[in-house]
């Protein structure tokens, strides 16, 4: 009993945490929450990438192509019918069906981990920097598509019409599963195969992990949750653009996992709570700030934020390249049970 | 029929002729350094920033201009952020050229805003002529001979001068190498500097080309020079080359080929086709020496 809450420890850390800046940001006003339920979605974005980067250590630029095959999927299967003919093209059977929001997600998530399965049985089979390059790929594939097949996505035009049911709370409740399942699974046999062939790829082959299989697999999860955020994503804004799921939001997210650390998940977590409030602090600087005690506002030029943000990451990879938090929280009071002989 | 055929062969050859030189220009870096730049498409809108700015002087002041800043531009990145990272892993450094990149891009937009401006460079170019009975524009030749020259004299670099021959030493094993005597700091801030001209020639040829300029026009021209240069077997130029130019031949047989409500897929198929051939050679068409590690 004992080992086990040591082992669960940093999971309930975790979700702790993250209950706690939910139920900070809930007695906010209503912008905060907006801001908190927008940063609680990248959080399973994160967590997402964070399940095949920081498992196989190599880096993924599709997985915001997930998150946009989720959204679109759940938008298509949620959009009320009258909504969908007003702006699109369908065949009769997708036009009519309207199936509930956590049917719609699922199917979001589920159509986003097959499209990981399937790009990844090539992919998977890429090293290092040329893995990385072949998902990035992946990106651009799906980017031209959503963003050119006018009768079933709207092109580049925006979709609109999407039922709005994103809120603090549901948005916490998937960041909770996710943070789980990402967990659940790095404690899996699979997962710490796939760990020993990112510290030494030939001498985990020589032990006879399959390199191949295991980072499928973590790929797979990984397209899962990112669609999950995708999801949440579209019906939160109630309406998708092809180039919302493009390079500034893969920068965001690898930033956000890259600053905590991508090596735990203690770090993507903490990546993304932090990037989210100092990005929410330069938002509101670029507004303008006025400062209590002195006749004066500050403000900043727009766009700031994102330079900022890039200058922060190349900082942190010079004097921290692990990140805020490089390994998982540790049981704090010492052992619980006499070590076995 | 055969002026078709001249027409698409055309196409391809300029078409490919840049992809070409942008993946030589990640290649380059690639090799001494194993760094995928992605920062290399902002040296290209520098470069093509400065065509604009200076398009009302002479041709010559622009180009000279162009060519100053990505190379400037080149070293200094190099020196400030690549440098202090030359020991951490290719995924950092991948992450690193990333967020410069951003950050390059990003600090654009603050003093020349995200719209894109028109430029009227060398409009000259833009008339046909005719060949064996066939109509190519200018541009295309002049495009077509530029990269000749270009990767003719980079060869020539590689093969016959103290410089280029270090540069290969340091690409294929670049410990060995500096035991040898080359200067690890010198090699690499000379393949920046290379890389950086090569940026150069191909802003110069895109923005003729275009007749645009925009912060994020570098953008599509590295990633297809990524792709190029993992088909063509990362950390092998001549494989860096050929994947350019085969890139840019499939992409002008697709467009040519493809019945017209497909065209606009053209560019996912394309990508389709490189998982593909990465999916039959994991090491890409022409496999670099020395960069699987011993064991």
């Amino acid at each position: 009993m004992g080992d086990l809450l040591r082992r669960l420890w940093p999971l309930m850390v975790l979700l702790l945490l993250v209950a706690a800046v939910t139920l900070l940001a809930w007695s906010g006003p209503i912008v905060l929450q907006r801001r908190a339920t927008l940063g609680l979605i990248h959080l399973v974005a994160v967590v997402g990438l964070y399940v095949f980067v920081g498992n196989s250590g190599v880096l993924s630029f599709g997985n915001v192509g997930f998150m946009a095959v989720g959204a679109y999927v759940s938008a298509l299967l949620t959009m009320r019918p009258a909504a969908k003919a007003m702006f699109l093209h369908l065949p009769a059977f997708l036009g009519d069906l309207q199936w509930p929001p956590i049917a719609g997600a699922l199917a979001g998530g589920l159509a986003a981990a097959l499209l990981a399965l399937v790009s990844g049985l090539p992919l998977m089979r890429l090293s290092g920097i040329s893995g990385s390059i072949g998902t990035f790929a992946l990106l651009v594939i799906v980017n031209v598509v959503i963003g050119n097949w006018t009768a079933v996505t709207g092109g580049q035009q925006s979709l609109m019409g999407l039922p709005i049911y994103t809120n603090l709370w549901i948005a916490f409740g998937w960041a909770a599963v996710s943070i789980v399942i990402a967990f659940c699974y790095q404690e899996s046999r699979s997962a710490l195969a796939l760990r020993a062939s990112r510290e030494d790829e030939a001498a985990a082959e020589a032990s006879g992990v399959r390199i191949h299989r295991e980072r499928l697999i973590a790929f797979v999860i990984s397209g899962f949750l990112s669609g999950i955020a995708g999801v949440l994503y579209g019906h939160l804004l109630g309406t998708l653009r092809a180039d919302s799921f493009y390079l500034d939001l893969t920068f965001l997210v690898i930033a956000m996992l890259v600053i905590g650390g991508k090596g735990s998940l203690t770090g993507a977590v903490l990546g993304t709570i932090v990037i989210s409030a100092v990005t929410e602090f330069l938002r509101q600087l670029e507004a303008g700030m006025p400062l209590p005690f002195a006749n004066l506002t500050l403000s900043a030029p727009a766009g700031l934020g994102d330079a900022v943000l890039a200058l922060a990451m190349l900082l942190i990879l010079l004097f921290r390249p692990d990140g805020i938090a490089g390994r998982e929280i540790a049981w704090p009071f010492g052992r619980l049970t006499r070590p076995r002989d | 029929m055969i002026d078709t055929i001249v027409q698409i062969l055309v196409d391809a050859v300029s078409l490919g002729g840049l992809y070409a030189l942008t993946a030589l220009g990640i290649g380059l870096i690639f090799g001494v350094m194993r760094l995928i730049n992605f920062a290399h498409g902002d040296l290209i809108t520098a470069a093509g920033y400065l065509v604009f700015l200076l398009a009302g002087q002479s041709v010559a002041v622009a180009i000279l201009g162009a060519l100053t800043v990505a190379i400037v531009l080149a070293v200094v990145t190099e020196r400030v952020a690549f440098r202090p990272l030359r020991r951490a892993d290719p995924a950092t450094l991948l992450i690193s050229s990333f967020a410069l990149s951003v950050f390059l891009q990003k600090t654009l937009i603050l003093f020349v805003s995200s719209r894109p401006k028109g430029v009227d460079f060398l409009p000259e170019l833009q008339q046909q002529v005719t060949i064996l009975q066939v109509h190519v524009q200018l541009l295309e030749i002049v495009t077509i001979a530029v990269t000749g020259v270009t990767l003719v004299g980079l060869s020539l670099f590689l093969k016959h001068t103290r410089f280029g021959l270090e540069m290969r030493a340091a690409a294929e094993n670049f410990r060995v190498a500096r035991l040898l005597g080359v200067r690890a700091d010198r090699v690499i801030a000379q393949a920046f500097a290379i890389s950086g001209a090569l940026a150069a020639i191909v802003a110069i040829l895109f923005t003729a080309q275009t007749g645009i300029v925009q912060p994020r026009m570098g953008l599509p021209l590295v990633v297809v020079a990524f792709v190029s240069t993992v088909i063509g077997g990362l950390g092998n130029l001549t494989g860096a080359a050929l994947g350019g130019f085969l890139v840019g031949a499939i992409s002008v047989l697709l467009q040519s080929l493809l019945p017209e409500d497909l065209r606009v897929f053209r560019e996912a198929l394309v990508f389709v086709a490189v998982i593909i051939v990465l999916l039959l050679r994991p090491q890409g068409l022409l496999p670099a020496r020395g960069l699987r590690e011993r064991i």
